[in-house]
């Protein structure tokens, strides 16, 4: 309880839960403060990533897009980590965690079931009991996730409550751990929820961008730019960000998802458009109506659909350190077609607002700027939903 | 740990667990959701849980995102947002029912939050006596509990079966009105059995407060009303009354009696 203010990033994090989950977090924080400086344990969990993972994941230069926006344009890819996207770094580490803590039931939530499927890749990998909440309308969205989760013997619990995305099934989740909480190992799946979670996960996933700054330097000489990646609940951006937090000259630039734009009302831009508040264990920027109920996100993409976001992007914000901007369903779908025909390399929906902002902001670009791009997953799960919309060229 | 012993006013929750000690009878505290299944639905459900004998009301502030909740309560919550219930709604409602028992908002954070820095004191105004919030620890957030404690409402926290005993009389040193224990692991929703560490759960928290000790989550049927009334100062009972609103004010009504008549067998 004294550690209130280490819960935070600023004014933002904190740990608003109901009052059974407060001695599990606390087991939480100090197993995992404990792990992280055991050697034996990072040794173990470099060991896995790269022989399991495969990393390091290459860092690409990306000649026809550099050409296209008029500056030199690298990819950090993340696309080609086991299962397809960086969900896996924080599943394999946390998943690393429960097993050290001795716990054998795995619960977790996914939106684009990126996490689901890599939640239970690990378990599978470590033999431990795997139960993925998922929102109705994701499942439909993303089947084919659906269909390896299964495959790889993760049970599937279908979310129909509220908006039946990755809100309800976060909630879920969090109902299955208040139950079963003794037994349970939560793996959240980004850097959202009550402390220590989000800054566990931006550990987990800061190899991202550890990797990529050694890579830039060994690749083009020099430090980014700028880099990019596209926010969800903003872990893969976290994770690309947080070596390049303490350089002040690298241009820092999250990109969320403005839906049908950001004056519809229906986009998940909860860093432009939301107001701090509380859901989900912290306070963060939030999209809610004016008595503080939660305004239904909405994306293209599964991964993005969510009216949180983790409270170190609040803070970033708040202290001008990151810039967050937005592309539309329509911008992205576009980007993901550009990176496709350019670079032969098909990005999920969510990687692809990151990859379109940085088409669309052609004018700001000098000729002398790298910018590096976070390719958070690869666009396999998202072929099916968007040639169903009509979406895709004949 | 900023927030200090509440001290205030709230009294009428004191004063009526007061009266029923002299009496050696055990509270009932009964849990609705506001605006469920509408406005109108509302007021003959908090009538009806006055004449069936509720000693305290609940009155649960919808939110989107009920965590602590489990599905009865959850779409009562839904359906009331449906209808338009507000915060300021469930104001209104309480100063158009006029309870004769004391009522304790039930909330999640975010709502009293959005209402503004005087969502307590006007609480207060429209008849409210207690606040009980299910997503803020004791320690969570300083500022925010010293807010909720130095208000005129009674600031009723939250022990679970988790909590150490330590952290038992932390939470009980920080609140007032009474202590709500969550009966078990898990969220709201009726159960068929309490749990079996119960007794001691109660015996460890009795040995840090002398607050009254509420016992909820899962009790639905007057046998486990009796049960626990030997155990506890007062039981909660929620989603069955929920689910008894959604049929009417006379299942309310005779649910409340039928727990009461088991309470003070
Ligand atoms: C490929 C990919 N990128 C990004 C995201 C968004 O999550 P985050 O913002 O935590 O990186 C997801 C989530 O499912 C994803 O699958």
């Amino acid at each position: 309880m004294a550690s209130e203010t280490l819960h935070r990033f600023g004014a933002f994090g904190g740990q608003y839960v109901p009052e059974t989950l407060i001695p599990a977090l606390d087991e939480l924080d100090a197993a995992f403060d404990q792990a992280i400086r055991d050697p034996e344990f990072q040794r173990e969990l470099d060991r896995l990533l790269k022989e399991y993972v495969g990393r390091p994941s290459p860092l690409s230069t990306a000649p026809r897009l550099s050409q296209a926006v008029g500056c030199d344009v690298y990819l950090k890819r993340e696309d080609l980590n086991h299962t397809g996207a960086h969900k896996i770094n924080n599943a394999l580490g946390q998943g690393l965690l429960a097993k050290r803590m001795g716990k054998k039931r795995i619960i977790a939530e996914t939106g684009a079931g990126q996490h689901g499927v890599a939640s239970a890749t690990v378990c599978a990998r470590f033999g431990l009991d795997c139960t993925v909440y998922m929102g109705e309308e994701d499942m439909r969205r993303q089947e084919l996730n659906v269909y390896r989760m299964r495959l790889m013997g993760a049970k599937v619990v279908p979310v129909l409550s509220g908006t039946r995305t990755l809100k309800d099934a976060t909630s879920e989740a969090i109902r299955d751990w208040v139950t079963n909480v003794n037994d349970s190992y939560y793996i959240i799946g980004s850097v959202v929820g009550p402390a220590p979670y989000p800054r566990m996960v931006r550990d987990f996933q800061s190899v991202i961008g550890r990797e990529a700054k050694a890579q830039m330097l060994e690749t083009a000489g020099r430090a980014p730019s700028s880099v990019v990646a596209c926010v969800g609940g903003g872990s893969n951006a976290m994770g690309i960000f947080h070596a390049f937090v303490p350089d002040l000259a690298v241009e820092l630039v999250g990109v969320e998802a403005a839906g049908r734009g950001l004056d519809s009302g229906e986009h998940s831009a909860s860093l432009q458009r939301g107001v701090p508040g509380v859901l989900h264990g912290s306070l963060s920027y939030l999209l809610q109506d004016e008595s503080g109920q939660v305004h239904p996100a909405h994306s293209i993409s599964a991964g993005l659909d969510y009216p949180g976001v983790g409270p170190e992007h609040s803070y970033l914000k708040e202290t001008g350190r990151a810039l967050y901007v937005s592309v539309t369903d329509d911008e992205a779908v576009e980007g993901l077609g550009i990176l496709s025909r350019l670079e032969g390399i098909i990005p999920a929906l969510e990687t692809s607002h990151a990859v379109a902002w940085v088409v669309k902001e052609k004018e700001r670009w000098n000729k002398g700027d790298a910018v590096l791009i976070c390719i958070s997953g690869r666009g396999d799960k998202d072929l099916a939903q968007i040639s169903e919309m009509g979406l895709l060229p004949a | 740990m900023a927030s200090p012993p509440a001290t205030t006013s709230s009294n009428s929750i004191t004063r009526r667990f007061d009266a029923l000690k002299k009496e050696s009878r055990r509270a009932l505290v009964c849990y609705v959701t506001a605006g469920h299944p509408d406005i109108g639905g509302s007021l003959e459900t908090l009538r009806a849980l006055e004449d069936g004998g509720a000693d305290i009301i609940e009155l649960g502030v919808p939110f989107s995102d009920p965590i602590a909740d489990g599905p009865v309560i959850q779409a009562s919550s839904q359906q009331a947002l449906e209808k338009g219930m507000t915060y300021d709604g469930v104001l209104a409602l309480l100063e158009r029912a006029k309870p004769r028992v004391p009522v304790v908002l039930f909330s999640y954070l975010n709502p009293i939050l959005a209402a503004g820095p005087d969502a307590l004191t006007r609480a207060a105004d429209a008849g409210a006596s207690g606040i009980l919030v299910t997503d803020i620890p004791v320690g969570a957030d300083p500022a925010r509990e010293e807010w909720l404690g130095a208000s005129p409402l009674a600031f009723i926290r939250l022990v679970a079966p988790t909590t150490p005993r330590a952290r038992m009389a932390e939470i009980a040193r920080h609140g007032s009105g009474f202590v709500y224990l969550i009966s078990r692991l898990g969220v709201t929703g009726v159960q068929q059995t309490t749990a079996a560490s119960l007794p001691e759960t109660i015996q460890r928290l009795r040995s840090t407060t002398t607050l009254p000790i509420c016992v909820g989550f899962g009790i639905a049927t007057p046998e486990q009303a009796r049960s626990v009334g030997k155990l506890a100062d007062g039981v909660v009972v929620g989603s069955a009354l929920v689910s008894a609103a959604e049929h009417g004010p006379e299942d309310v009504l005779k649910l409340t009696r039928s727990l009461r008549e088991a309470l003070d067998d």
